[in-house]
């Protein structure tokens, strides 16, 4: 079983979009996380919710909304040529942005759960210890949350690879570009070539299967853990 | 002397408003009593830097100045030691672990760590994780991790809540002895008089939010004018030193001014100074030296201050030389007695329950 030039390039592109994803979600969603996990009131239970709003909210709702926000004539669109030179709308820069507002909760949900659960008293003793703010972080709420982050970036990258209303709204079917695993399926089956759908569909199980796996099986090894 | 100033005022929304404006010594042991929800440990987090207090205020340790106005050092800058009452050691780390973490933090080194870890007994604990240590060996652990950030001032937050007495024995032995062998001072919030007479020099007396009255254990202790005398477990604290041991009847003789009292033996030296505490309820009072008494402690004294009200018991101050005892009487067998400031009378001593001496106890 060997995979064709185009079936390598879309799965290229469908690991570099989960994985840019990914590193972005993490650095985005772990500040809104912590001020999530920490505030009350009536603005964080907005964010919370427009947040949460990609979970139930059918994806080519979102990539349509993203779709004419990217359109050359918005101020979006506009800025975005100004700045880079390229167009905005049916590129990969598109691609990850709408990946990562459509993964978000995938990665925030966990870590607000999990940052909520870390013991106020745990950073008290930090912090009279000599640690500060971003020290207290990396000293106690990561290695305490570390299964969370795990499950989050997880979670982050296997949406982002099984996502395709989005991308099929905002991408369009670009090879090389914009054309990812789950578009490249949809095409196979279009145009009935059902054995190189099998392979792709195939290979999508076992990968996610295999991800799964191994997120259940890093379970309960630490029990100190606040998160396993 | 170097002292800590402290002016906070602090109200987080609810009802509750602390406010505190004294000095105390910055050294020794200074107890910070009174009944829960009475504002001891969020004084302890402002001072630490946990809490942050109105923009009006000063905390100041000898010249070290904590807070000042709106300029409010962070928690992480002031080198407070802080055991909580639950300990909080860090689960994802060893015993070990929890001290380096200290230590590496550190901008002074006034603690080597061994040395530490063998005083708190805990050397053989080193590689065990905080979950698998019972109640006891963690707070051992917590005073341990405080004193590795070598801070300036320890506070301690009802330490030995969750401990069992056995357990909070050994803890205040090793305070005691911690505080006796290193310079550093300590706040330590308590509501047990009794934990309190063990280990204090100094008493601040806390109700509500303001400090009822602060001053030596000693004469706090001896005194009609505040809360302490109308509690149940309501004692005199005096101080002696050891004049004679007589083996024969396993017993110890301590000169207290100019009286001897006897008690159970202790092994100190002959001289050393030693503190007796003398529940106010197990003292009664005779005219005259009652020939023959099964009670050991009868000692002269004067009657100092009646503290009777309407009640049916009265209270006592009875001057020993400079110190002082208490006595709790029947109202109607103080009027039987006709009892009166500055009669010459003679108090029975029931009980004298020996302080400080467990330190080097097993």
């Amino acid at each position: 079983m060997s995979l064709n030039d185009a079936e390598l390039e879309a799965i290229y592109l469908t690991i570099a979009l989960a994985s840019t994803t990914t590193v972005i979600l993490l650095l985005v969603g772990t500040p809104l996380a912590w001020w999530l996990a920490h505030r009350r009131g009536s603005l964080p239970a907005v964010i919370e919710a427009v947040v949460a709003l990609p979970l139930i909210l059918p994806p080519t709702v979102l990539g349509f909304y993203l779709l004419l926000l990217f359109a050359p004539d918005t101020a979006l669109g506009r800025g975005w040529e100004a700045l880079t030179g390229t167009r905005l709308a049916f590129s990969f820069s598109a691609l990850v942005i709408g990946s990562v507002l459509y993964s978000l909760p995938f990665v925030v949900q966990p870590l607000q759960s999990a940052f909520a659960r870390v013991p106020a008293g745990l950073m008290q003793a930090a912090a009279t210890l000599g640690a500060g703010p971003l020290d207290q972080f990396r000293s106690v709420v990561l290695p305490l949350c570390g299964r969370s982050f795990l499950v989050a970036a997880s979670l982050g990258f296997a949406h982002t690879v099984g996502e395709f209303g989005v991308v099929l709204m905002i991408g369009g079917n670009i090879p090389g570009e914009t054309q990812v695993l789950s578009i490249a399926l949809y095409d196979y089956v279009e145009s009935l070539q059902f054995d190189q759908a099998h392979r792709m569909a195939g290979a999508l199980v076992l990968f996610s299967l295999l991800l799964l796996f191994f997120l259940y099986r890093s379970d309960g090894r630490h029990n100190w853990r606040i998160d396993s | 002397m170097s002292s800590l100033a402290l002016r906070i005022d602090y109200a987080p929304g609810n009802d509750f408003r602390l406010r505190v404006d004294c000095e105390l010594p910055a050294d020794g042991v200074t107890a910070i009593y009174g009944a829960s929800g009475s504002g001891k440990s969020t004084l302890l987090d402002c001072i630490a830097g946990l809490r942050r207090p109105a923009d009006n205020g000063l905390i100041r340790l000898g010249e070290e100045t904590w807070s000042k106005g709106a300029e409010q050092l962070p928690a992480w800058q002031r080198g407070a030691g802080y055991v909580f009452n639950e300990g909080h050691l860090f689960p994802h780390l060893s015993v070990l672990g929890n001290l380096r973490y200290a230590q590496k933090r550190s901008r002074r080194a006034a603690f080597d760590l061994d040395a530490v870890a063998t005083w708190l007994e805990i050397s053989d604990l080193l590689a065990r994780r905080p979950q698998t240590l019972s109640a006891g060996q963690r707070q051992r652990v917590a005073i341990a991790r405080a004193l590795m950030s070598s801070p300036r001032l320890l506070l301690l937050d009802e330490p030995f809540a969750n401990l069992d007495a056995l357990a909070t024995r050994h803890c205040l032995g090793l305070l005691q002895r911690l505080s006796r062998e290193t310079d550093l001072p300590m706040l330590f919030v308590s509501h047990d008089i009794e934990e309190v007479s063990e280990l204090a020099d100094y008493l601040v007396l806390l109700d509500s939010g303001r400090v009822d009255t602060h001053g030596p254990l000693l004469e706090l202790c001896g005194r009609l004018d505040n809360r302490l005398a109308r509690e149940e477990k309501a004692a005199a604290i005096v101080q002696g030193t050891i004049a004679r041991h007589d083996g024969e009847y396993g017993l110890t003789e301590l000169a207290v001014e100019d009286e001897l009292m006897v008690v159970p033996s202790i092994a100190q030296d002959i001289g050393s100074t030693q503190r007796l505490r003398i529940p106010a309820r197990d003292v009664s009072i005779c005219l005259q030296r009652p020939g023959d008494s099964s009670i050991l402690n009868i000692i002269p004294v004067q009657i100092a201050q009646i503290d009777g009200g309407t009640d049916a018991r009265v209270m006592l101050r009875l001057a020993l030389g400079s110190q002082h005892l208490l006595a709790r009487l029947t109202r109607r067998s103080a009027d039987a007695l006709r009892l009166k400031v500055g009669d010459r009378v003679f108090a029975q001593v029931k009980t004298a329950a020996l302080l400080s001496t467990r330190a080097d106890g097993p």
